[in-house]
């Protein structure tokens, strides 16, 4: 059975699986259809995006997606909550950190645990959500100068985004997918210098941030490929439900730290960046990224906050157990409940339906940010050059892992 | 704002039986309509200026199982000026289940709409673009629903692992 080949080749399989919307009959004699991804570099994952040109306009963009679906939803209706953080991490694997914050978060408040947690706890989970904050963002605004033909960014970035990993294993065990925070609490303290060696990255980033904005920001032609281009105006992001530097790139002053202000996000300073058109039109696509290169300055300062407070007000001591309010069973009030929270890219929420009688909940649903966030691109691009396209798909910023789920 | 705000906002235009239950235990507050009442409450939720719900954050479908013979879609929708949500579920007969589309009002519907179709079968009268979304287009069932037996081959590939 092992040398078996199970996949039986036909001609007309992916027509059938995944038919396009437009048929050949029904374009214009000028209009062709042209098939981008899924395995396609600046698709930044396995999105496929079926796009109808008329020479060098694009007259519409339909995205075909699924072709990362893990199944999130059908897996965490047989998993206890807190055997699902590993599947959470999985969805945005670059910034599982803030995902499971938010995860967490809602649990805790099922159970009713969310006030009780000690500071320390928040503090270092506000610690190490905004750590995956930078690292994500490095991520965005690096692959983002490289769909658009800047090398050297990328490589720059990824060396800062390094250090982040470096620090991020060393609390969790894990680079990427780190199964960190718990219901209820943490895996580990923090371990035994961290603090310092996060202050000196901080200290070190800062200058690197400066040269950032140098190469990539002013730079000439990011400029030139960027700035009015993809405006987004601010009733439609509305109306689509984006949210994130998407949404603050057009104008809106709306970040769930600051709204909902869950966690110890309302006893720390900073400020939320929005687009103001500075080279261009508010919300192009240099708008969103310029957003996201000022929230990582943002997440700078909240970083500061924590350390300062992780270092005195509330030190590491002899017998502090960040696991001492995990509990032993999870098992919710029978109630219908959302939550949501701040990611990187948006809003990241879960919908959760608790029977009241089980570990296993009844409906899990994650409403993923990216999701949102990616349907408006057909909107974006319509009459557009095709490299526009690319240039307006990447300053979405999307993961193709949260989008499929 | 609270949650008889707005009820009281839904009763001031459609009377009194328009809401059919009010669940104070969930997070945000929900009420229950009724599917056929689901379109014209959201729009008057959307564009009345003392409620301006012009945010839709969520949409999920929900089985009950063969046994309760009910589907559920819930609606959660945010006010970003009276920084309120509001969860709005309507119940579903599960050998039938229909319920009018809210995607021209809020386009964040027709994804999340186009899932819920994928995932449980739910078909949404009047949506322009009803196809599946994350599954491909041949594959059989929805997988989400509480007896679901998957197919046993796709394409020559055994399903079961």
């Amino acid at each position: 059975m092992a040398n078996e080949i199970q996949y039986q080749y036909q001609e007309d399989n992916l027509i059938k699986s995944e038919p396009n919307k437009y048929r050949e009959e029904d374009l214009k004699s000028e209009e062709m259809v042209i098939n981008l991804g899924p395995q396609h570099p600046s698709t930044h994952g396995v999105l496929r995006l079926e796009v109808v040109y008329d020479g060098e306009i694009v007259r519409d963009v339909i995205p075909h997606l699924g072709y990362l679906h893990r199944c999130f939803e059908k897996h965490a209706e047989s998993l206890p909550y807190n055997q699902i953080i590993p599947f959470v991490d999985r969805m945005d694997y670059l910034a599982a950190m803030n995902s499971e914050h938010v995860y967490v978060m809602g649990v805790e408040r099922m159970l009713g645990i969310a006030d009780k947690l000690p500071k320390r706890v928040e503090y270092i989970r506000v610690l190490v959500a905004e750590l995956n904050r930078i690292a994500s963002h490095f991520v965005a605004v690096g692959t983002y100068a490289m769909d658009i033909g800047a090398f050297t960014p990328f490589f720059w970035l990824i060396r800062d985004r390094e250090h982040i990993q470096r620090m991020l294993e060393w609390a969790s065990g894990a680079r990427m997918l780190y199964n960190y925070i718990w219901v209820g609490g943490l895996f580990y303290d923090l371990p035994v210098g961290f603090e310092e060696r996060c202050a000196e990255f901080v200290k070190y980033l800062k200058p690197k941030l400066a040269e950032l904005e140098g190469l990539v920001m002013e730079n000439k032609i990011f400029i030139d490929r960027t700035a009015n281009i993809g405006v987004l105006p601010l009733d439609l992001a509305l109306n689509y439900g984006v949210t994130g530097p998407v949404l603050r790139g057009s104008g809106l002053r709306y970040d769930l730290r600051k709204v909902d202000g869950y966690s110890v996000y309302p006893e720390i300073d900073f400020d939320i960046p929005i687009g103001e058109g500075k080279v261009g039109t508010i919300g192009d696509c240099w708008d969103r990224t310029d957003v996201r290169v000022r929230e990582i300055h943002e997440s700078l300062k909240i970083i500061e906050q924590c350390l300062e407070k992780l270092t005195k007000e509330h030190k590491r001591t002899r017998d502090f157990d960040p696991q001492e309010l995990v509990p032993k069973k999870i098992r919710p009030k029978a109630q219908d409940f959302y939550i949501r929270g701040e990611t990187p890219r948006g809003e990241l929420g879960f919908f959760f339906r608790a029977d009241g009688k089980s570990d296993i909940p009844f409906r899990c649903k994650g409403r993923s940010p990216c999701f949102v966030n990616l349907s408006i691109i057909s909107e974006l691009s319509k009459g557009s050059l095709i490299a526009d396209l690319i240039a307006v798909l990447g300053s979405i910023d999307i993961v193709l892992g949260e989008v499929d789920r | 704002m609270e949650l008889e705000d707005i009820t009281s906002i839904l009763k001031d235009k459609f009377g009194d039986d328009i809401i059919r239950e009010v669940d104070e235990n969930a997070s945000p507050q929900a009420i229950v309509v009724s599917p056929t009442d689901i379109h014209r409450v959201c729009l008057e939720l959307h564009t009345n200026e003392r409620a301006y719900f012009d945010m839709l954050s969520c949409l999920t479908g929900l089985d009950n199982g063969p046994e309760a013979g009910t589907m559920e879609v819930i609606y959660n929708m945010y006010s970003v000026p009276y920084e309120i949500g509001l969860m709005i579920r309507v119940k579903l007969d599960r050998n039938k289940p229909e319920v009018n589309t809210v995607s021209d009002i809020w386009k964040t519907a027709d994804w999340h709409e186009r899932e819920a179709y994928d995932m449980y079968g739910i078909k949404f009268v009047n949506h322009p673009d009803l196809r599946r979304i994350l599954l491909p287009a041949d594959w059989e069932g929805y997988p989400l629903r509480k007896d679901y037996q998957h197919q046993e081959y796709y394409r020559g590939i055994k399903v079961e692992y």
